[in-house]
C-alpha cells in the first residue's frame, strides 16, 4: 500500500473527517507511539510475525534543553545510567574497602564527574545505536517523530524541523511513558535540573539539594553522595510512598548514617539564582508542612524527583476518545492492555494501577503482541513481580509489603519472619555491622504460603530475582526451611 | 550405668556445632569434643571446624581481596583518579582474615558455654559404642560416656605421598590461609575446586600462580561449566599446565622448591622452581585416629568414609555420622548444618524429617564465579536421554562490565530442563559476579518444582544479571547464537 506522505492536503483531511479508511488501505498494521521499552519490545515482537510496523520516538526536550536517542527512559534517563553511577559510588566504597584487604594507594582519592559521565554517555549512544540497527534489521520504520492522533485510526508525525506527516494503521500501541514533574514554584524550571538532565550534565553538580522522597530521589542522593558530594534530601512526608515503611525507613537510616542530610516535613517554595556557572550557586527557600518555619540553604544543584507525569495529554487522546484518569493522566486498560477505544492498547508506565517498570513493560508489550498476531492467549502476569531500589544499601522486594499485608489479611493471619545479617565481605572493612536485613511475610492459613519477600543488602537485586521466581512457584515457609544455603552468600540468610 | 551425657558431639566443626546446639536447646546434657591436629607444616587452629578456619570463609575472604583489585582497576573508568602503582601486601589482608577467624573461633566458644553445651579440647577416640576416651594435647586423659554419640570430624587435605618431596616441602590449604608471609609464585597440583578458587585470589592479589592438572578440570560439576571456569581463569592471568602431574620436588639452596612433571601430551618431563607449592588432591576423611573398627563403626573401603543410612545412622545403633566425613554426602558446610539440626530433632524433639540431599545449591568462588543447582547436562542426558532435556541458554554481558570495558565472554548460564509435560527445571548453571546471590532463589524454585513457564512467567528486575535467568529462550537444540543483545 501506498504510503500517505501527504503534508496536510485538504484531501487527506476530508478522508479523517469521518471516514475511516477502508482495512486493506491502512499504511500499516501496527503504529508503536514512543520508543521506550515497552514500545520498542512490542514492535520487535510484532515485525517476527511479519507484521508491518511503525515506530514513532520523540524526546521533548527539558527545560534546560537536554535531549537523548532512541530507546526511552530507561535506557537513556533511567535504569541504565543510574545503575552505572551507583556502580560508581559502590566502586568508591569498594576502593576504601580494599585497604583493609591489603591493597595499598595513595591516600587522597577523588572522584572525576566527566571522566564517569562521558563513559556513562557513549555506552548510552552504543545501545541509542543498537536498537536503531535491531530495528532496521527486523524491518520496522523509525521515525525521530512525536506523534498525535488526528483521527480514527490516523496519526500525525512531526519532526524536529517541524515537518508533519500523516499515517493511518489498524492498530496503535501507547507508549509514551512519562517525564519529571515540577514544582510550579518561582525558579523550578529555569534553576532546578531533573534526572531527565543529571545523567548528561557536563560539570560536577556539586553540593545538590534533592527534592522528593521516590526511589528515584533516594537514588540519586545516595550515588551523588558516595561520589563524595555534599548532598541534602528535602522530604514533603515520608520516603518511598508505596514501598514497605519498616524498610523504607531502614534505608533512610542508612543513608543519613553515611553523611546524607535530610531535611523532613518542608517543601521549597521557590529557587533563585545567586550566581552564575557550571555549577552555579541557587538559594532555596522552603515551608514547613506543619507551621510557618522558613528556612533557606545555597545549593550548586537542586535535583527534583518529587514525581514523574505520564505524557498523555498532548497525544491526541480525546481525537479518538481515549479515556484517561483526567487526575493522573494514567491511561486505564483491561487485562489485555486494551484502552476503551478497541484498536487502541497501551503499554508501560502511563497504565493505571500497573506498576512502572521496565521488564514489565516489555513482557506486557511482548505478551499483547503475541496474543494480536501470534494466537495467545496468555496475558500479563502482574502478581508478584520483583523490584529493586539502587540506594546505596539496595533493597529487593517482591509481593505484600508488611503493612498492606496486615491490611489484606489480618494480623492473626500472616507470620513474619525476619533477620539482621552481616555479609561476609563487610566484616574484614569493619563496616555496619546489623545493618542489612532480610524478612519474609507468610500466609498462615494458605500453608504459610511466602507472600512477601524483602531483603536490604548488597546485591540485593541478584538475590531477589531467585525469590520471584519461586514465588511464582508458590513457595511455602516449610520449603525456604528446606533449602540449603549456599555459604557463604548473603542470601543464604 | 547411667551414660554422663545424652549427645556427645565428635569434631567442631560446622555439622557438629550445628547438632550439638540444636540438641542443647531441647534441654539435652550435650558434649563436643574438638580437637585439631596440627598439619604437617605445623599450622592449626580453634574451634569452628574446616568452614570457619581453613575453608568457606578465609577462602571467600581472600576472593573478596581478589574481587577488590579488579574493582580498583574498574574504578578508574567510573572516574576515580587512583595513582598508579597499586599493590597488594600480604601480610595485611592474612592478618585482617586470621584476625576474623579467630573472632569466630570466639563467638563459637561463647555461643556454647551460652547454650550449656560442654566444650572439650580433645582429640577422640572410641573405647566402646557408648564411651569415647579424650587426650589432650599435653597428653591427659578424659573418659565420655554418652547415649548417643555423632561422629563429625570432617576431612583433611590429601597429600600425594608417592611423589617425593611432596610432604616435606609441600602446603596444602589447611596452611595457605595461615601464612604470616605471601606465598609468592605458587604451583598448585590440583583436581578439586578449593585450589581452583584459591589459585584465582592468588592470581587476583598479583601473584604468579601456576594450575597443573592431569585431566578435567572440577570432576563432578558440569563440564561445559567448568571449561568456562578455566577459561576465565587464564584470561585473567592464571598460568595451566595441562595434562601434566608432578613426579617430584626439590628444595633448591635459595629455599625455593625445584618441581618436576611428566607432560603426558608431548611425553617429556619438565620442570620449574616456585616459592609455593601448595597441594589439592582431594580430602580424606578424619577417622585414623577415631577407632572405628573397636566399635564396629562400617567405612566404604576405598574413601574410608562412614556410611550411613537416609537418618545419619551408622552400622552401630546409637552412632551417627554428619558432614564431609560420611560417604556419598555433598561436601558443603550447609547440607552438614542442616543434617545436624535435623538429626537433633529426630533425636530429641519428636520429629521424623529426613534430611533432602536432592537439589542442594553451590558455588565456586572462582575470579569468574559459577553457581549451581540441580543436574549438570550431561547427568541430565544420562538420566532422560538427549531427545527428553531441553537445554535454554545464553552469553550475556553484566551491565557494570560496559564501562568498566571488561571482557564478558565466559558470562554465560545454562537451564536444564525436561522437555515434555510442564517442563520442569532440572538444573540451573550460573557463571558471573555475585553467582550465589543469583543461584539462592532459583534454588528455591527448583526446591518448590519449578517449571520453566513458571521462570518465563516471572518479571525480570532490571538492571541485573540475574533477570536473564527468566528470559532464557535461545536452545541449544537450535543451533542460534545465544548471546542477549540490548533490552
Amino acid at each position: 500500500s501506498v504510503q500517505a506522505h501527504k503534508e496536510g492536503k485538504p484531501q487527506k483531511l476530508m478522508e479523517m473527517n469521518g471516514h475511516t479508511p477502508a482495512l486493506h488501505s491502512y499504511d500499516y498494521d501496527l503504529i508503536v507511539i514512543g520508543g521506550g521499552s515497552g514500545g520498542l519490545a512490542a514492535a520487535k515482537e510484532a515485525a517476527k510475525y511479519e507484521k508491518k510496523v511503525m515506530v514513532l520516538d520523540f524526546v521533548t526536550p527539558t527545560p534546560l534543553g537536554n535531549s537523548w536517542g532512541l530507546g526511552g527512559t530507561c535506557v537513556n534517563v533511567g535504569c541504565i545510567p543510574k545503575k552505572l553511577m551507583h556502580q560508581a559510588a559502590l566502586l568508591g566504597q569498594a576502593l576504601q574497602d580494599s585497604r583493609k584487604f591489603g591493597w595499598q594507594f595513595t591516600e587522597e582519592v577523588k572522584h572525576n564527574w566527566m571522566t564517569m559521565t562521558e563513559s556513562v554517555q557513549n555506552y548510552i549512544g552504543s545501545l541509542n545505536w543498537g536498537y536503531r540497527v535491531a530495528l532496521r534489521e527486523k524491518k520496522v520504520t523509525y521515525e525521530n517523530a512525536y506523534g498525535e492522533f488526528v483521527g480514527p485510526h490516523t496519526i500525525k508525525a512531526t519532526n524536529k524541523r517541524g515537518v508533519e506527516k500523516l499515517y493511518t494503521a489498524e492498530k496503535f500501541l501507547i507508549a509514551t511513558g512519562e517525564r519529571p514533574r515540577y514544582l510550579g514554584i518561582p525558579g523550578d524550571k529555569e534553576y532546578c535540573i531533573s534526572s531527565d538532565d543529571l545523567f548528561s550534565l557536563p560539570y560536577c553538580p556539586g553540593k545538590t539539594l534533592v527534592i522528593g522522597a521516590s526511589y528515584v530521589a533516594l537514588e540519586c542522593a545516595g550515588f551523588l553522595a558516595g561520589l563524595g558530594l555534599d548532598v541534602t534530601v528535602m522530604v514533603r512526608s515520608i520516603l518511598l510512598r508505596g514501598f514497605d515503611q519498616d524498610m523504607a525507613n531502614k534505608i533512610g537510616e542508612h543513608m543519613e548514617e553515611h553523611g546524607i542530610n535530610f531535611i523532613r516535613e518542608f517543601v521549597p517554595i521557590k529557587v533563585e539564582q545567586i550566581e552564575e556557572g557550571t555549577p552555579g550557586r541557587l538559594k532555596v527557600t522552603a515551608k514547613s508542612t506543619n507551621g510557618n518555619q522558613i528556612i533557606e540553604g545555597e545549593y550548586n544543584t537542586v535535583l527534583l524527583a518529587i514525581g514523574r507525569d505520564s505524557c498523555t495529554r498532548k497525544i491526541g487522546l480525546d481525537k479518538v476518545g481515549v479515556k484517561i484518569n483526567e487526575k493522573t493522566g494514567k491511561i486505564p486498560v483491561n487485562d489485555e492492555e486494551q484502552t476503551n477505544v478497541p484498536y487502541i492498547y497501551a503499554v508501560g508506565d502511563i497504565l493505571q494501577d500497573k506498576l512502572e517498570l521496565t521488564p514489565v513493560a516489555i513482557q506486557a508489550g511482548r505478551l499483547l503482541v503475541q496474543r494480536l498476531y501470534a494466537g495467545s492467549t496468555t496475558k500479563c502476569d502482574y502478581v508478584n513481580v520483583p523490584t529493586t531500589v539502587f540506594t546505596p544499601l539496595e533493597y529487593g522486594a517482591c509481593g505484600y509489603s508488611e503493612e498492606t499485608a496486615l491490611e489484606k489479611f489480618g494480623e492473626e493471619n500472616i507470620e513474619v519472619y525476619h533477620s539482621h545479617f552481616w555479609p561476609l565481605e563487610w566484616t574484614v572493612p569493619s563496616r555496619d555491622n546489623n545493618k542489612c536485613y532480610a524478612k519474609i511475610i507468610c500466609n498462615i492459613q494458605d500453608n504459610e504460603r511466602v507472600i512477601g519477600f524483602h531483603v536490604l543488602g548488597p546485591n540485593a537485586g541478584e538475590i531477589t530475582q531467585g525469590f520471584a521466581a519461586a514465588m511464582k512457584c508458590g513457595m511455602t515457609k516449610e520449603q525456604l526451611d528446606s533449602t540449603i544455603g549456599i555459604h557463604p552468600v548473603c542470601a543464604e540468610v | 550405668g547411667k551414660n554422663e551425657y545424652d549427645l556427645l558431639v565428635v569434631g567442631g566443626g560446622s555439622g557438629g556445632l550445628a547438632c550439638a546446639k540444636e540438641a542443647a536447646q531441647f534441654g539435652k546434657k550435650v558434649a563436643v569434643l574438638d580437637y585439631v591436629q596440627p598439619s604437617p607444616q605445623g599450622t592449626r587452629w580453634g574451634l569452628g571446624g574446616t568452614c570457619v578456619n581453613v575453608g568457606c570463609i578465609p577462602k571467600k575472604l581472600m576472593h573478596q581481596a581478589a574481587l577488590l583489585g579488579s574493582a580498583l582497576k574498574d574504578a578508574q573508568h567510573y572516574g576515580w583518579n587512583i595513582a598508579q602503582p597499586v599493590h597488594h601486601t600480604w601480610s595485611v589482608m592474612a592478618q585482617a582474615v586470621q584476625n576474623y577467624v579467630k573472632s569466630l573461633n570466639w563467638g563459637h566458644r561463647v555461643q556454647l558455654q551460652d547454650k550449656k553445651v560442654k566444650y572439650f579440647n580433645m582429640k577422640g577416640s572410641f573405647s566402646d559404642p557408648h564411651t569415647i576416651r579424650g587426650l589432650t594435647a599435653a597428653g591427659k586423659e578424659t573418659v565420655i560416656t554418652a547415649e548417643n554419640i555423632v561422629i563429625a570430624t570432617g576431612g583433611r587435605p590429601k597429600y600425594p605421598m608417592h611423589i617425593a618431596g611432596a610432604l616435606e616441602y609441600g602446603i596444602t590449604s589447611d596452611d595457605l590461609f595461615w601464612l604470616k608471609e605471601s606465598p609468592g609464585r605458587t604451583l598448585t597440583p590440583f583436581v578439586f575446586n578449593v585450589s581452583l578458587e584459591c589459585a584465582g585470589f592468588l592470581t587476583g592479589i598479583g601473584l604468579d600462580t601456576t594450575v597443573m592438572m592431569r585431566s578435567i578440570p572440577l570432576r563432578g560439576f558440569d563440564q561445559q561449566m567448568a571449561s568456562l571456569v578455566t577459561e576465565h581463569m587464564e584470561s585473567y592471568g592464571t598460568k595451566f599446565l595441562k595434562r601434566c602431574f608432578p613426579t617430584r620436588v626439590e628444595k633448591l639452596e635459595n629455599n625455593r622448591l625445584q618441581v618436576t612433571w611428566k607432560n603426558t601430551d608431548l611425553d617429556t618431563e619438565e620442570s620449574d622452581s616456585f616459592d609455593t607449592v601448595m597441594w589439592a588432591v582431594g580430602r580424606a576423611p578424619d577417622t585414623q585416629s577415631l577407632n572405628l573398627e573397636r566399635v564396629g563403626v562400617k567405612t566404604n573401603p576405598e574413601t574410608g568414609k562412614i556410611i550411613v543410612d537416609a537418618s545419619e545412622a551408622t552400622s552401630v545403633p546409637h552412632i551417627y555420622a554428619i558432614g564431609d566425613i560420611t560417604e556419598g554426602r555433598p561436601e558443603l558446610t550447609p547440607t552438614a548444618i542442616a543434617a545436624g539440626k535435623l538429626l537433633a530433632q529426630r533425636l530429641f524433639g519428636q520429629s521424623s524429617e529426613l534430611m533432602d540431599y536432592d537439589n542442594v545449591p553451590t558455588t565456586v568462588f572462582t575470579p569468574l564465579e559459577y553457581g549451581c543447582v540441580g543436574l549438570s547436562e550431561e547427568t541430565a542426558m544420562q538420566c532422560y536421554g538427549s531427545d527428553n532435556i531441553e537445554v535454554y541458554h545464553a552469553y550475556y554481558k553484566p551491565l557494570e562490565f560496559t564501562v568498566a570495558e571488561r571482557d564478558a565472554a565466559q558470562c554465560y548460564m545454562k537451564m536444564v530442563c525436561l522437555r515434555e509435560g510442564e517442563q520442569r527445571v532440572l538444573g540451573l548453571h550460573f557463571i558471573g559476579p555475585n553467582a550465589g546471590e543469583v543461584i539462592q532463589g532459583f534454588a528455591l524454585g527448583i526446591k518448590c518444582g519449578a517449571t520453566y513457564p513458571q521462570l518465563m512467567k516471572t518479571v525480570g528486575i532490571h538492571p541485573t544479571c540475574a533477570e536473564e535467568i527468566t528470559k532464557l529462550h535461545i536452545t541449544k537444540r537450535s543451533g542460534l547464537d545465544a548471546t542477549v543483545t540490548g533490552c
